[in-house]
């Protein structure tokens, strides 16, 4: 097990170090921020002060090793634009995606693998067709589109929920969070719904077709014969055996919502960091860039990381190392 | 005999398919005595595992038994709620499989497979059910049982699995266990093993054996009776030795005469011609008649079931009697 993790955490440092050059490299080569840093009026002096003050005149290996040696060193560069750290300003919109990202991800996981499973039970009822015929929606439907009809429903014409904003927050370690106030729960619903939709269109997908293929085999029948209860069978035997599937979307899932929550983010006015670097895209703010992509890498590695260590938790194959 | 356990008589289980009905199990009657081993054979397809199935009430949609009558223990099973039958499973009857690597939940320990077995019917403290299902593994013949419970079925080798399974299948001393051909995936060493394991299990706890296989020469080592299934029926049953020296259904004798140990060593072994035929593509009458070399007219019509003391045939031209003696 030990050896495992060590294995996997080398394979992560490999990753990510690959990962820094191909997007120090990528963001370089989109185009030279200083144009847009400096007023197109200022003088020759000025334009190479700030050339100098932001390192660009140096050569582009070097730029990267500076760039990496602050990174080890928990700095990662001041925003062009805001002349702030970026660390800083990410830090402070993380909070927002986190909890937007959580909450659907789970509810959608939760209430999409139930629905699945049912569907992949009782395949032939009214109730799992129903559900089937939702998820194709989930699945055709655009996302900003559903964005817009939620808001024109609920918010303008209902007037139920607030279209915009995060409403209230509370402070936890220093940091604003929506969830616990009744307001900025209110203010969550229509942003998770929207992100949720396709993902529990997917997990209901997951689930029916892993149900439907499970519960044909021996290892059911078997428990049926010896006596179980459907609910016993469904419980302890299939949510087991289809688990490995859906925690692996899972995680892929969480990863690349809370990397690119951008379109909903930016329909509900939700501050988080999608919004931030698609600003920052916009005003070739280099460090913010660099910055969130190493750190979306980072999430990437992570996550999968943490899901191999789940499946060597529940597949006593994978602890094992066993290849059968 | 004393009083069957299992009677099953006319039982019919039919599966409504796209390309039509196929009746996979067609008219099948036997008893079972009490702690008897019956073996039932047939070639692949001929609706051994689906009888299996419906003694326990496990067949799947788009199949369903359509007639006949099974009784475990004097109660009737068909048309019994899935609630009296569930209660009835795992109890009274219950079943193996062919693959045991296919049987066992890889995620769960074999500890905590059986003790989900164990609750099905009873209340058990952990430590009760550890201590029975140690106590049945170690029957089964699997060695240091107690530190065995906490591993994982891929930790055992196939033959191991299938007696986890067996123990499964005995927990609650059933009166009739349907093992369905438990050793054809299994080294020829370890499936003899297992199969007298079974035998002497079946005769200490007096649970009947319904042992099904395509091997007749595997069963009658075992079976004190037995059944030849074809195209879903049974085309001939009876006491084991008599049925081998004697055998009456010409399709009885030609898988007799296929087996190695009739043959002159050396010589090539003597097989049935022909195919199983498409059991959505009956042929009319006998099912066996296109194979037959004793087929005449009359076999375009259904021979009835020929019953004749402890054994019973279904032919117009049985093998060893003189034509007259069939009336
Ligand atoms: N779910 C199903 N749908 C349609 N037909 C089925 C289904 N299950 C079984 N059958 C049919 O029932 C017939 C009997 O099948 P069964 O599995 O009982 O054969 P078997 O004697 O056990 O063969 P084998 O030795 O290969 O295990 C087969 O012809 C099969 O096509
Ligand atoms: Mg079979």
């Amino acid at each position: 097990m030990l050896g495992f993790i060590i294995q996997r955490f080398l394979q992560a440092v490999v990753v990510m170090a690959v990962m820094s050059v191909i997007v120090f490299c990528g963001v370089y080569a989109i185009g030279n921020p200083i144009d847009i840093v400096i007023p197109p009026d200022a003088t020759q002096e000025i334009r190479a002060e700030a050339i100098r003050r932001l390192g660009l005149d140096r050569p582009l290996w070097e730029q990267y090793f500076i760039f990496i040696g602050n990174l080890l060193q928990g700095d990662l560069g001041r925003s062009f634009v805001y002349n702030i750290p970026v660390l800083e300003l990410i830090g402070g919109r993380l909070p927002a995606t986190l909890e937007l990202v959580l909450i659907s991800v789970i509810t959608a996981t939760v209430l999409g693998v139930s629905l699945g499973i049912y569907a992949g039970y009782r395949p032939d009822s009214w109730l799992a067709k129903t559900i089937m015929a939702v998820s194709v929606l989930g699945f055709s439907v655009p996302s900003f589109w559903v964005g817009l009809i939620l808001i024109l429903t609920f918010a303008v014409n209902l007037g139920w929920l607030p279209a915009g904003g995060r409403g209230d927050t509370v402070l936890i370690w220093g940091v604003p969070w929506s969830f616990p106030t009744l307001d900025g729960l209110a203010h969550i619903v229509l942003p998770a719904l929207n992100l949720a939709l396709f993902k529990l269109a997917m997990m209901i997908r997951l689930a029916r077709a892993g149900t439907r293929e499970i519960m044909l085999t021996d290892t059911i029948k078997f428990a049926r014969a010896a006596g179980l209860s459907e609910g016993t069978i469904l419980r302890r035997h299939l949510l087991k055996l289809i688990s490995i599937p859906i925690i692996t979307v899972f995680g892929l899932e969480l990863g690349s919502t809370l990397a690119f929550a951008v379109v909903t983010e930016t329909i509900f006015s939700w501050p988080g960091v999608g919004k931030l670097i698609i600003d920052s895209i916009g005003v070739l703010d280099r460090p913010v860039m660099v910055a969130y992509l190493i750190l979306v890498a980072f999430l990437f590695v992570t996550i999968n990381f943490v899901v191999d260590l789940v499946f060597a938790l529940i597949d006593p194959r994978v602890r094992h190392g066993a290849s059968a | 005999m004393s009083v069957p356990v299992l009677s099953v008589r006319d039982l019919r289980t039919h599966f409504f398919t796209r390309a039509g009905v196929v009746k996979a199990v067609d008219d099948v009657s036997f008893d079972l005595a009490a702690g008897e081993i019956m073996g039932l054979v047939g070639e692949s397809g001929s609706g051994k595992t689906v009888t299996g199935f419906s003694l326990l009430g496990l067949v799947d949609a788009p199949g369903r038994i359509v007639g006949g009558s099974i009784k475990l223990n004097g109660t009737e099973l068909v048309g019994m709620s899935q609630r009296g039958l569930r209660a009835r499973r795992g109890r009274e009857i219950s079943m193996i499989f062919q693959d045991p690597i296919a049987t066992l939940n890889p995620m769960l320990t074999i500890g905590q497979q059986m003790r989900l077995a164990m609750e099905a019917h009873e209340r058990t403290s952990r430590r009760g059910a550890d201590t029975r299902a140690a106590e049945l593994l170690s029957q089964v013949g699997i060695p240091s049982a107690r530190e065995r419970l906490g591993a994982y079925p891929h930790e055992f080798s196939g033959g191991m699995r299938q007696r986890v399974a067996i123990a499964v299948a005995l927990l609650h001393r059933p009166s009739v266990i349907v093992a369905d051909e438990p050793t054809t995936a299994l080294d020829v060493s370890i499936q003899a093993q297992i199969l007298f394991q079974m035998r002497d299990l079946a005769r200490e706890t007096g649970t009947a054996l319904i042992w099904i296989s395509h091997d007749l020469a595997v069963v009658s080592s075992l079976a004190s009776k037995l059944a030849v299934m074809y195209a879903g029926r049974i085309v001939e049953q009876g006491p084991t030795a008599t049925l081998l020296r004697d055998p009456r259904h010409p399709y009885t004798a030609g898988l007799i005469a296929s087996l190695p140990a009739t043959a002159e060593p050396g010589a090539p072994l003597s097989q049935i011609p022909g195919t199983t035929p498409s059991l959505l593509s009956l042929p009319k009458g006998c099912p066996f008649a296109p194979r037959c070399a004793r087929a005449s007219d009359v076999c375009a019509t259904d021979p009835a079931l020929e019953a004749r003391g402890d054994r019973a045939w279904r032919c117009f031209h049985p093998v060893g009697l003189s034509e007259g003696a069939v009336s």
